[in-house]
């Protein structure tokens, strides 16, 4: 620190004493709160009801062979069937053709608008009440794709709708100046750059289809087609003790952190990527 | 017949007319080279010729298909004319190789060893040997602009279109694409080629084409339009362009309209 006519700092402080004193400050609330917490919860009484060994050691392989089973099922099916009526209502809602605009945006608010509770009872009661006699392929598993799918499918389109408006105009100006037609040149050249650019949303997408499949007990569930939220409740009330929920809650974690982390990473090599 | 036959062509972005009844024909074999300054038209008169632009009025015939009849088969019509983009518009997911390709197999329906051959010597005429795997983020701009070059090429088109193909070039790389464009004016192509490189239209166009205010005000062999012109505004226009730091402050202004 040289030179005479150094300002004076205000309030007699250095900036990085000032800063030193902020950070301290914001420490000691953290801290403070933290312990507050731990010093009111009785651990006890989380110990015997959350963390039983005993309980924890019944609920396997049963929690993983068909609680987990069941909700990957769900999630996958759901995604696949929301993406692909995603992709189409997409193209619906970017078609210049009137009627196919006003279906795709109709479809995207309400399907968006509505508690995916909702949807999953309408699926479960409303399709066999209209159609009867028919059964969804797949039966019930069908039916949980299809409520999955459909709620899915409206926040999909939008991911992608985004990611094909931001494939650049002279793309499809090249591909039609090469004598492609235009569904080619967007099966061919738009298409798969805009599905580069939604890989990272798309991953999210999935985690929070992952969280809905939960909702599969509102269709109405057998022993053998409990997902992880269901059979983590059932055998906590059978058993009269929490432990099972706290269990099938690391299980979600287990899928869902890694799956995170991918998206972002994923994001992250897209910006590296991009010219 | 000629390659390209304009005839009263016009054509309106909303209330402001861009063409302003354009008559111009191409003969086979013919390379036109279209001046002027920005804003003049002459990229939408390009654009125009292949429909990416749909004419206000007036009509255009391309080999004798006529590109403005309703009842055209347009795809079928630009396999025939080949064009060549400013910002070069390579598809980015796919290589060197596949760009060239692409079309050839999605849209000329041929094999795979043959489109990779047929995309193999155009490369190659491109002096591009040693590119084929490489993706366009990882080519030079003027190696961009060779690919999508070989890229219209594979398709054998009867007329290759040109839109300012090397304004986006950094000035070093602006010989090899000219280089690559007077091979083909060499052997025969018909090219139809939007630029502000005087000493290129000045050395391989055998017509000179300068436009201004959506319309043609003179034509004629590039010795008589860029040595000698006739009218007072391709006099105006050239000075400018051929002496850049000539143009007095002021009178730059008036033409920084769109055409970028």
């Amino acid at each position: 620190m040289a030179g005479v006519d150094t300002p004076a700092p205000r309030g007699g402080l250095t900036r990085r004493r000032r800063r030193q004193l902020v950070l301290g400050g914001e420490y000691a609330v953290f801290v403070a709160a933290v312990l507050l917490v731990v010093a009111l919860a009785d651990w006890q009484a989380l110990k015997t009801n959350f963390f039983n060994p005993d309980e924890m050691g019944r609920l396997f392989p049963e929690i993983l062979t068909v609680g987990l089973r069941n909700t990957v099922i769900f999630t996958i099916s759901g995604f696949v069937l929301g993406l692909v009526a995603g992709l189409l209502i997409a193209l619906m809602r970017l078609s210049s053709v009137l009627p196919y605009r006003w279906f795709a945006i109709a479809y995207i608010e309400v399907f968006r608008g509505l508690p995916a509770l909702l949807i999953f009872i309408f699926v479960g009661t409303g399709i066999p009440l209209a159609f009867p006699g028919t059964e969804l392929p797949g039966g019930f598993y069908g039916q949980v794709a299809l409520a999955l799918g459909l709620v899915s499918a409206a926040y999909m389109a939008e991911t992608i709708r985004a990611g094909i408006e931001a494939v650049p105009r002279g793309q499809l100006e090249a591909a039609r100046s090469l004598g492609m037609s235009h569904g080619r040149a967007m099966r061919s050249i738009v298409v798969p750059q805009a599905f580069r650019v939604v890989i990272p949303p798309l991953t999210n997408e999935l985690v929070l289809l992952f969280k809905d499949s939960s909702l599969a007990l509102f269709i109405g569930v057998t022993l053998n087609q409990r997902e992880l939220a269901k059979f983590g409740t059932d055998l906590a009330s059978e058993r009269g003790n929490t432990t099972p929920i706290l269990v099938a809650g690391l299980c979600y974690l287990i899928i869902t952190i890694p799956l995170g982390y991918l998206a972002r990473r994923l994001e992250a090599r897209q910006k590296r990527g991009q010219r | 017949m000629s390659a390209i036959e304009i005839t009263g062509l016009r054509k309106s972005f909303g209330s402001l007319e861009v063409l302003r009844g354009i008559d111009l024909r191409v003969e086979s074999g013919e390379v036109v080279c279209v001046i002027g300054p920005s804003g003049s038209g002459k990229s939408t008169l390009l654009r125009c010729v292949n429909l990416l632009e749909e004419p206000t009025a007036g009509t255009v015939r391309v080999a004798g298909a006529e590109v403005t009849d309703p009842e055209v088969d347009i795809d079928a019509v630009r396999r025939r004319i080949g064009m060549v983009f400013q910002s070069f518009n390579l598809f980015p997911h796919l290589t060197a190789l596949g760009n060239v390709m692409i079309a050839q197999r999605k849209v000329l329906k041929r094999g795979k060893e043959e489109a990779e051959k047929v995309a193999r010597q155009n490369l190659a005429r491109v002096g591009l040997d040693d590119k084929m795997d490489a993706y366009p983020a990882q080519l030079s701009g003027g190696q961009q602009q060779r690919v999508a070059i070989a890229r219209a090429l594979a398709m054998g088109p009867q007329v290759m279109l040109f839109d300012e193909p090397t304004s986006a070039l950094d000035p070093e790389l602006v010989g090899d694409v000219l280089g690559v464009m007077r091979g083909l004016a060499r052997e025969g192509m018909t090219m139809m080629v939007v630029t502000h490189e005087m000493s290129f239209a000045r050395e391989v166009a055998d017509r000179v084409v300068f436009m201004d205010g959506g319309v043609v005000v003179e034509q004629g062999p590039p010795a008589q339009v860029i040595e000698n012109p006739g009218h007072e505004r391709t006099r105006t226009f050239l000075s400018r362009v051929l002496d850049p730091a000539a143009a007095r402050v002021g009178e730059i202004d008036r033409d920084t309209g769109k055409d970028a």
